[in-house]
């Protein structure tokens, strides 16, 4: 129990670590992931090839092996950033992947015809999307991106073995003070949930207020 | 006739991989005329009819639309389909929004209409169409008729040369159709330039200034209604009429 009470500033300053890596990552993951998905819909095949190219290379790419080519690889070409913003970038572009998919399938939910009747109007592509299809696209996928963002904030904790501060590299310090392994941990276990569960509500109020309209 | 050509093809082509599903379509459409295409299932008609807006691509052949060739994609195109409306069978009103933004959407978004201008001429449309007091409902509390009307009002309200209508009635209930061809009636009579789509044939004698019948990706006749109803020429049409005019 002491774990907590002598280190908390310790174990706050992991915390808003890792609630700065989760907002920040989540809020690139999700213009990036809208940016992808919309090029994986664009009738220029260009815009498809490179959207699916961002797909899959980082969906099938580990996040570990990501985090290594950001942080050691960026470098060499000459871009030196603080290893945080690294962190995000990394958590950023990997999540986004799977945003791009999620709001696909909500894309793919909407009936074709929708699409059809804005183009007929004399709609471009951009305001079909934006004024048509997205806004019921949105409906059926806030539950798969805030699953997608909730395990943002779990993989945040890779960000830990490159020297960000985070809240389960908090361990490391408290264990090298002697302190009780499985506590630090439960304390630890208990920062992610507060996190986790903030993201839960927020997605259930959202939900709540446009998920079922029709 | 003598009239300004509006819509013109000429030696269309367009195949679904091996399927030929139209071949050599020449078709000229005069201002004010209203056409009827009708032919069975299958006969490419509302292929035809979405080549028109280039909702469909074609392989070859060229269509002009007031002189103008189709555009490609892009903002060209966009411009272009402003000036023909498209009514579909399954309606395709945008299901998130309201009777009223449902009008109202692409006059502000396309004609660059303030929003108070836009609302105020749907509103003249809905009245026109007879849905003035469902201006605040959503899509999915309506009829179908209702729904076709609305969707009837939201290609008018681009103002268009021209209105393509891809079998408007055919997934209605028997007794809302008379609702949506009586507004189709009206607009005829306006003078509006019409390409329609349909198995009613009814309004096909008494609205058309020509029926096109359509089998197998060509046109295989295409002459006043009452001829073709009473005197058609060719065996297919023949067929096809005593089929379904007898029961």
């Amino acid at each position: 129990m002491d774990v907590l009470t002598d280190n908390f500033s310790t174990f706050g300053e992991g915390f808003i670590g890792t609630v700065e890596l989760t907002v920040f990552a989540s809020v690139l993951a999700l213009v990036l992931g809208f940016l992808m998905a919309s090029f994986r819909v664009a009738p220029v095949g260009s815009l498809r090839a490179f959207g699916t190219a961002w797909v899959t290379v980082l969906r099938n790419t580990p996040l570990t092996l990501l985090f290594f080519a950001v942080l050691l690889g960026l470098p060499r070409f000459g871009l030196v950033l603080p290893f945080t913003v690294f962190a995000v970038l990394a958590l950023g572009c990997y999540t986004s992947a799977f945003i791009c998919e999620a709001l696909r399938s909500g894309i793919n939910t909407v009936p074709k015809g929708q699409g059809e009747a804005a183009r007929s109007l004399g709609m471009t592509f951009g305001q079909t999307l934006s004024s048509v299809v997205l806004p019921q696209a949105f409906r059926s996928v806030i539950a798969p991106v805030g699953s997608n963002l909730i395990a943002l904030a779990k993989n945040s904790a890779i960000a830990g073995a490159f020297s960000v501060t985070e809240l389960l590299g908090t361990y490391k310090t408290l264990n090298e003070l002697g302190y009780n392994i499985i506590w630090t941990f439960v304390w630890i276990a208990l920062g992610y949930l507060i996190i986790t569960l903030a993201i839960s509500a927020v997605f259930n109020i959202l939900e709540q207020r446009w998920g079922v309209a029709r | 006739m003598a009239v300004d050509p509006l819509i013109e093809l000429r030696d269309v082509n367009k195949y679904y991989g091996e399927l030929h599903v139209l071949q050599d379509i020449d078709l000229t459409v005069g201002k004010g005329e209203v056409v009827v295409v009708i032919g069975p299932s299958g006969s490419g008609k509302s292929t035809l009819c979405r080549t028109i807006n280039r909702l469909e691509t074609v392989q070859s052949g060229e269509i002009r639309l007031d002189g103008q060739p189709l555009p490609q994609e892009g903002k060209a195109l966009a411009r272009l389909r402003t000036e023909v409306g498209m009514v579909f069978q399954s309606f395709n009103l945008f299901a998130h929004k309201t009777v009223l933004q449902n009008v109202s959407l692409a006059q502000i978004k396309v004609r660059g209409r303030k929003k108070d201008e836009a609302d105020k001429r749907s509103r003249e449309l809905l009245e026109r169409v007879g849905l003035a007091t469902h201006a605040g409902k959503y899509p999915a509390q309506l009829s179908g008729g209702q729904q076709q009307r609305v969707a009837i009002a939201r290609a008018l309200a681009m103002d268009p040369k021209a209105l393509l209508f891809d079998e408007p009635t055919s997934a209605l209930d028997p007794e809302m159709i008379n609702e949506v061809l009586e507004v189709m009636r009206q607009l005829a009579n306006e003078g509006m330039t019409m390409v329609v789509v349909t198995h009613e044939m009814g309004f096909a004698r008494s609205a058309a200034n020509r029926v096109v019948f359509m089998a197998d990706g060509r046109i295989v006749e295409d002459r006043a209604p009452e001829d073709f109803f009473t005197h058609p020429e060719s065996e297919r049409a023949r067929d096809f009429l005593s089929k379904i005019l007898k029961h």
